[in-house]
């Protein structure tokens, strides 16, 4: 806490414009952050290695770093509503076999699969509240469900991407790179959903106070069984992304995005605490993970023996960084 | 007579048919999805001694590894979009999935860089693979346990890790060399990924629901894991395909100077990697000649042989073998038909 702030609960009222203003200050900084970080990243690439900043140098460094800012979306739902969701990973790998077999074969099975299973995560959010189940524990365990049906459409790896989806993903506007005006779209369509609408504030109120909102009328089911909807619906956005990336599945291939996604979220300005999220900032925060994991460690040339760990540290350091900022708001 | 001396020059050059063009200047990344086991360690090691030293004698300029830090495909595939911005002229490459990496390599063969896979392989056509012949290592495996068994009985089978091609060759090979020989029969399947301690976690969990058991077939670094657990269990110790990890030949050598014990044991080199180097590097000199597959032999110890090889594996390693320029060219000749 700074002297000043101190002084100024002392003297509210003398000074309550002063507090108001730091604290403003600090909220702006709060917002900027994941935008600083992630210029910070570019920079760093850009030193590292100035041909990657270009049409094609973006384009192969963030095109894989959509299906991540589409998982952290997925996750941020669930975090606003003040649960987490370990199993967005495996889900994501069961979607993408799903687009790699079903959607490609048999497009309407495909779509009634991937409807269906947003139903399931509809009705995971059901039971959660109905039941007061902690969400960690119904989504582990959905996570080794989602794995196994993976497993079982996709025995060994292969199938193929639906060509339209191919060419989505290979899509080459003029001037600015794909995934740069990918990302623009998602994070503002969710943005205005979420921050801009008067449901989205009651999604978000329910996890940020939910007695409130139930004392005022809301139901807590409707609101967790949409913010786990939702969740689904970008999870399955997510795996499509990644397959027309990718252009082929494995059983396995999203299960690192359960701990990305929720450190996109975080890294964006988003808390544990429910309610309180940043849409745009976690498609930043996804950017910036994407882009400090990989590019940045392959072109620092670090001996093999430390890359695990550097790619680690470089994730700590980032993620310190938000929490240093955001601690001078208190 | 300085003609005279450039055309035996380049007679020589001809004849030597290697060096069509200098790869001096060439770079070549390694990009590795995994370094957490004995193998990935010991291939590691392979390829760090002989490109060191080929970058030594200006074979090429750069060879560089690449760890991804999980074993997720899209970090990977991130990772070799990031090799081609970074200008490489090859990428040997240990892939996470035979085919989700195929948009990735795509791209870096449209940036005109040469892409060699092995272990791991991708199946997108203009990559290169150095392929182990995993199916008849599998196949090989029931063979021999014919030899050490001939009265045959139950097996069971110890898979690698689920959703890879090479669990999927390794066991297509089994189920083949079962077929062949119908007085086997496996009636037990766990998961072990490769791994000594999961295999024997897995193995102990499903012990007491099996039946007599003559032999264990395997993928490699799961037969010492399946070995504790049947000692810990207290069960007959049943014939263990090993997988030339260094603490598996420990375990068999102890056995066979207790009472004879007889095994058979075989694993993919991890010095593969060394190969997969020297192939790109041919196709960086020029080489078109080269096939797309290329089929390797896998390494292999018999009863006869295998404590010759125990003192030169690490400790916690795995036996490997670390190739030649040579031994690639050859390699590439066998498989020109």
């Amino acid at each position: 806490m700074r002297p000043e702030m101190t002084a100024a609960s002392l003297e509210a009222t003398a000074r309550s414009s002063a507090e108001r203003g730091a604290l403003a200050r600090a909220r702006l900084l709060r917002g900027l952050l994941p935008a600083l970080s992630l210029a910070l990243v570019l920079l760093a690439i850009a030193w590292l290695n100035p041909r990657a900043i270009s049409y094609f140098g973006f384009s192969l460094m963030l095109n894989l770093a959509i299906p991540i800012a589409l998982a952290t979306i997925a996750q941020m739902f669930v975090i606003s509503g003040n649960e987490l969701d370990l199993s967005i990973g495996t889900f994501v790998g069961f979607v993408g076999c799903v687009t790699a077999t079903w959607l490609k074969d048999a497009p309407l099975i495909g779509v009634a699969i991937l409807l269906g299973s947003i139903g399931v995560y509809a009705l995971l959010g059901a039971l959660i509240h109905l039941r007061n189940l902690p969400s960690i524990v119904v989504t582990l365990g959905m996570s080794f469900v989602w794995q196994g049906l993976a497993i079982l459409v996709l025995p060994k790896p292969g199938g193929k991407a639906p060509d339209w989806l191919l060419a989505i993903m290979s899509f080459k506007p003029p001037f600015v790179p794909f995934p740069i005006i990918a990302a623009l779209l998602i994070g503002l369509v969710v943005h205005f959903g979420l921050m801009r609408t008067s449901y989205g504030v009651i999604l978000r109120g329910s996890g940020g106070n939910p007695a409130a909102l139930k004392r005022a009328g809301w139901s807590l089911l409707r609101t967790k069984i949409v913010l786990f909807a939702l969740a689904g619906l970008f999870g399955v956005l997510s795996g499509m992304a990644l397959i027309g990336i990718t252009t082929s599945a494995d059983a396995n291939i999203g299960n690192g995005y359960t701990l990305l996604s929720i450190a996109g979220v975080i890294l964006g300005g988003g808390e544990f605490v429910g309610g309180r999220v940043s849409p745009i900032g976690a498609v930043i925060g996804a950017l910036t993970l994407a882009l400090a994991a990989s590019p940045l460690l392959t072109f620092m040339h670090i001996p093999p023996d430390w890359q695990v760990a550097a790619n680690g540290a470089i994730l700590i350091i980032v993620l310190a960084a938000r929490v240093l900022i955001s601690r001078r708001e208190r | 007579m300085k003609k005279l001396l450039a055309l035996s020059a380049l007679a020589a050059m001809l004849a030597s048919g290697t060096a069509l063009a200098d790869t001096s200047g060439k770079k070549i990344a390694f990009s590795n999805n995994y370094a957490g086991n004995s193998w990935r360690q010991a291939m590691l090691d392979s390829y760090g001694i002989v490109t060191k030293k080929a970058v030594a004698d200006k074979i090429v300029g750069a060879a560089d590894i690449f760890t991804t830090a999980d074993k997720e495909v899209p970090t990977q595939a991130a990772q070799v979009q990031n090799l081609i911005l970074q200008g490489y002229d090859a990428i040997v490459i240990n892939a996470a999935s035979p085919d989700a990496l195929n948009g990735a390599i795509k791209q870096a063969c449209d940036a005109g860089i040469t892409v060699v896979s092995f272990d791991g392989t991708v199946t997108e056509p203009c990559a290169y693979r150095v392929v182990v012949d995993f199916k008849d290592m599998g196949k090989q495996e029931v063979e021999q346990m014919a030899k050490f068994q001939p009265k045959g009985g139950n097996l069971l089978e110890i898979r690698g890790l689920a959703g890879t091609s090479i669990d999927d060759a390794i066991h297509a090979g089994i189920l083949e060399g079962v077929a062949a020989h119908p007085e086997f029969k496996i009636v037990g399947s766990v998961t072990g990924d490769w791994d000594q301690t999961t295999a024997q976690k897995a193995v102990a969990t499903i012990l007491p629901s099996l039946p007599d058991v003559v032999g264990i077939v395997d993928q490699g670094g799961d037969g010492y894991g399946a070995a504790q657990a049947f000692a810990a269990a207290g069960k007959p110790r049943p014939t263990i395909i090993m997988g030339n990890r260094q603490d598996e030949l420990k375990w068999w050598k102890e056995q066979k100077d207790k009472d004879g014990y007889k095994t058979w044991s075989a694993s993919i080199a991890p010095g593969v990697s060394s190969l997969a180097f020297w192939v790109a590097q041919q196709v960086l000199d020029g080489r078109k000649d080269i096939p797309h597959d290329l089929l390797v032999p896998y390494l292999a110890f018999t009863q006869d042989d295998f404590e010759a090889a125990l003192p030169k594996i690490k400790e916690g390693g795995v036996a490997t073998h670390e190739y030649t320029q040579e031994d690639a060219l050859a390699a590439i000749k066998a498989n020109i038909k």
